[in-house]
């Protein structure tokens, strides 16, 4: 038997990543981008750019870690309803004359709760997290309402307001700086561990992924838990930005990210994406909904542009390729 | 698509043609000298691969052509030719000597070629009846379909296959060998000219292939055209009546069978000489690695015990069905056994996932290479070190350049042709996506290995490698549990053998005992050995 030597790659990283979704997507965030710039001459204003910023802090910080489930083949469609339960328990706690520090607990805390609640449903009971967290998604806002009905809580103390409302630096706001932690931390543990790789191997095959020896579903149970905690920070920079907790904050969010996540490139069906093409995603929809409110275009409209964007640019590639082999 | 319906529709009568009942008289069947279906300097090639290279091959009315050729060769790609799946580079394709093009699976249909696939696609949900007259139902009032002469014809078929299916059932009710017949049902429910036949005995018993033989002989008779693909060269020189071999996408020979030895088929598809004996091998036994006990489970498997040394061939016979590979998931974490203990060098070893499994040194090749085995979608690198990550890694951060390396060392050991590690595995041939299996698990360092059915499905020249290579794991002290129903392989490779009947242990013997007249016998059940 001759032995010969295998090249380990026909084709550079580099090369990959430049034919890739991601630079796709690049394209469209600075078309946008220029975009706006000519139609609103309050766009290219620093101010306004960060304040453009709070369109998708929060709800990319949950984006990240959904990026994550989705690849592994789950998804979490709670998670608007974590911001909800975890607002409100803050805000119960701030009643009983909690401090910052313990506000901030109680958030992640009761992410970390209700995640763990989706993850042994779903891992330790075999059930489709669809399923499951369609269940918890009217679960976790329905205790909100019984517990607020149409009160709302305030009164949160000053210091608090910093996670939503403070400056780091100039225009660099706390939020987006967390923002852009989490971005790179996300982006460490998809790409550059072992447990990233076992995401990618469960989405593509979890069948194969068990019989080679991953624990999936102690794999699954973390990214359940790492969603509700992300949805718990998002609650602290919510509740902390708008001041007051309502039963009904953060309505419609869940879908708003599972967006952002497909429109960075994640498959839908699990087993590929990226969290570069997340982070690109956040800023195109921030950059579509910032310049459209500058135009004075109602919320529905703005809803139909990013839905048309989300089918627009995952149908780009597959005409591209058809319009070739023609 | 039309004129396809009406023909369809004119065929309907005509549902059972094979039936027995006039096979030896249709009228049509002329033997004649011309082939029905012929392919012409066929070239279909892939990115970075030519497939198939002028190929050429005829099948004749009331003729059975075996496709011979080493996995890679191209015979599938013929087959996906054949049936409008893919579309050939170059060449011509000719029905009754006029050159036609398939662009789509059902024009390929309408011109009477239809295919057993090698892996069926069927519907689970659906009915029998409805997996087998999917896309061409009968037709009743206002287009609708005809269940009624839809359930009828589907049970024509059945019987004509012998077969005691209920055509209302829902296919997930069947068993494999069950659902396989339906597989073939569907294929004669369209009124062919052409049947292809990609490894149809694969998943059969014995008294089912002796079936499948008759069914063959029926279709003959009535003057179809068969293509008959498989490695087993007693099928192919029991049914077939030409032979076409293919090597590397070549047409290397062809010919009568009556012509042909089964030494002279083998040298034309691997192109050189290939010993059919199995290594020898020095059995040197160690200390003993392994230990089973009192391992059950509600349904599958009773009271499975037995133990193991290192350098241990032992091999797992018994029927499909026997509870082997049940077992083998079992002791590897997969399913939960109801009771049972596992000792691992002398320490109680517990399992409870394929984890456990891999962490106390065992590890399993299984028989579903594309589902279980490997993760087709990424590359071999990547699949390779999956077990081993801890090795390949600081502290939980990937290290590309180990991984590689580790990826490097044991593909290259087992002679994989891959074009580069980033391939994905899914593009492989079936031999080279079994070796990425294997070199996936030596990567760990095992101590024991399980092999359910190593072999199958692999051509001569690759299995000849396997076996070779097991002979030298288990000439390095590792512990080999081989389950396999080949009983060749049985004989010559297993140092100790454990046969399998009804989910118990029915029989154990010494490799001086082994012999195939007693496997068989146990296997089956029967008390008395006639030799």
């Amino acid at each position: 038997m001759t032995t010969r030597s295998i090249p380990d790659r026909l084709q550079s990283p580099l090369e990959r990543k430049l034919k890739s979704w991601e630079s796709l997507l690049l394209l469209v965030a600075i078309g946008i981008f220029v975009a706006n710039s000519f139609a609103s001459p309050y766009f290219l204003n620093a101010w306004n750019l960060s304040d453009a910023t709070f369109n998708f802090t929060e709800k990319s910080m949950i984006a990240f870690a959904m990026a994550l489930l989705i690849i592994s083949g789950e998804i979490d469609l709670s998670v608007a309803s974590i911001i909800a339960l975890a607002s409100t328990a803050m805000g119960a706690a701030v009643q009983m004359g909690v401090g910052t520090e313990g506000l901030v607990l109680i958030g992640l805390a009761t992410g970390l709760v209700c995640g763990a609640f989706n993850g042994i449903l779903v891992t330790g009971l075999g059930l489709p997290s669809i399923v499951v967290t369609i269940g918890t998604m009217s679960l976790f806002r329905g205790i909100s309402f019984i517990i607020l009905g149409d009160q709302a809580y305030r009164g949160y103390p000053p210091e608090f307001a910093f996670f939503g409302q403070g400056y780091v630096w100039w225009v660099i706001s706390f939020e987006f700086v967390l923002f852009a932690i989490i971005a790179v931390i996300y982006g460490v543990i998809l790409h550059m561990t072992n447990f990233g790789r076992a995401v990618y191997a469960i989405g593509n095959n979890p069948t194969g992924a068990l019989f080679s020896g991953i624990r999936v579903g102690r794999v699954k149970f973390i990214l359940f838990l790492l969603t509700g905690l992300m949805s718990g920070i998002a609650a602290v920079c919510l509740t902390s930005r708008l001041g007051s907790t309502r039963p009904s904050i953060a309505t419609g969010w869940e879908l708003e990210i599972v967006t952002m996540v497909v429109l960075g490139g994640v498959n839908i069906l699990g087993g590929s994406g990226s969290i570069p093409g997340v982070v690109i995603a956040a800023f195109v929809m921030g950059l579509v909904t910032f310049g459209l409110g500058l135009l004075n275009v109602p919320g529905i409209v703005m809803s139909i542009v990013i839905g048309g964007l989300l089918i627009g640019v995952i149908a780009l590639p597959r005409l591209w390729s058809m319009w070739r082999t023609r | 698509m039309s004129t396809g319906l009406a023909r369809l529709a004119c065929a309907r009568p005509t549902l059972s043609p094979f039936l027995n009942s006039d096979l030896h008289m249709r009228p049509d069947v002329s033997p004649s000298d011309a082939p029905i279906l012929s392919l012409s300097k066929v070239t279909k090639t892939f990115p970075g691969v030519r497939a198939l290279s002028e190929v050429s091959l005829d099948l004749y009315a009331g003729k059975v052509t075996a496709l011979v050729g080493e996995n890679g060769a191209g015979k599938s790609t013929v087959v996906k030719t054949l049936t409008g799946i893919y579309q050939p580079d170059g060449g011509e394709i000719r029905v009754d000597g006029a050159p036609v093009q398939f662009p789509a699976p059902q024009t390929a249909e309408n011109a009477g070629v239809t295919a057993i696939h090698q892996e069926t696609v069927l519907f689970d949900e659906l009915s029998v009846a409805e997996n087998i007259f999917l896309g061409h139902a009968p037709k009743g009032k206002f287009g609708l379909i005809d269940t009624r002469a839809m359930r009828k014809g589907a049970q024509e078929i059945l019987d004509g296959l012998g077969a005691k299916i209920d055509p209302s059932a829902t296919l997930k009710e069947l068993g494999t060998a069950n659902k396989h017949l339906v597989a073939i049902s569907r294929a004669l429910s369209v009124d062919a000219r052409v049947v292809i036949m990609d490894e149809p005995t694969a998943a059969l018993s014995h008294a089912e292939i002796d079936e499948l033989y008759e069914l063959v002989d029926g279709l003959k008779a009535q003057g179809k055209a068969i293509l008959f693909i498989s490695h087993k060269f007693d099928e192919i020189f029991r049914i077939a009546d030409n032979y076409t071999v293919f090597r590397d996408g070549q047409m290397v020979g062809d010919g009568a069978i009556a012509d042909v030895t089964e030494a002279e088929l083998v040298k034309m598809m691997v192109g050189r000489d290939v010993s059919q004996i199995f290594p020898e091998r020095d059995r040197n036994l160690g200390a003993e690695v392994l230990s089973v006990t009192g391992y059950d489970h509600p349904t599958e498997f009773a009271d499975i015990g037995f133990t193991l040394k290192r350098g241990e061939i032992l091999g797992f016979y018994g029927l499909v069905g026997a509870g082997r590979s049940e077992f083998m998931q079992a002791l590897f974490g997969t399913t939960k056994p109801s009771a049972g203990s596992v000792r691992v060098n002398g320490a109680e070893a517990s399992i409870r996932s394929p984890a456990d499994a891999v962490s106390n040194g065992i590890v399993y090749v299984p028989e579903d290479r594309g589902n279980q085995g490997a993760i087709v979608d990424l590359p071999i690198f990547q699949n390779v070190t999956l077990p081993s990550l801890k090795q390949t890694s600081r502290k939980g951060f990937l290290k590309m350049a180990e991984e590689f390396k580790l990826a490097r060392e044991y593909t290259e050991r087992l002679d994989l042709r891959a074009a580069s590690l980033d391939t994905h595995v899914g593009s492989l041939s079936g031999g080279n996506q079994q070796k990425v299996v294997i070199a996936k698990w030596l990567a760990t360092e095992p101590k024991v290995i399980i092999l359910d059915e190593p072999t199958k499905g692999i051509d001569i020249g690759s299995k000849a490698a396997v076996h070779e290579f097991m002979a030298e794991l288990a000439a390095q002290g590792l512990a080999v549990i081989m389950v396999s129903s080949e009983i060749p392989e049985i004989v010559g490779m297993a140092d100790r053998v454990i046969i399998m009947r009804e989910g118990r242990i029915a029989a154990e013997l010494s490799r001086e005992d082994i012999s195939p007249e007693v496997l068989v016998s146990h296997a089956a059940g029967v008390t008395e050995i006639h030799a």
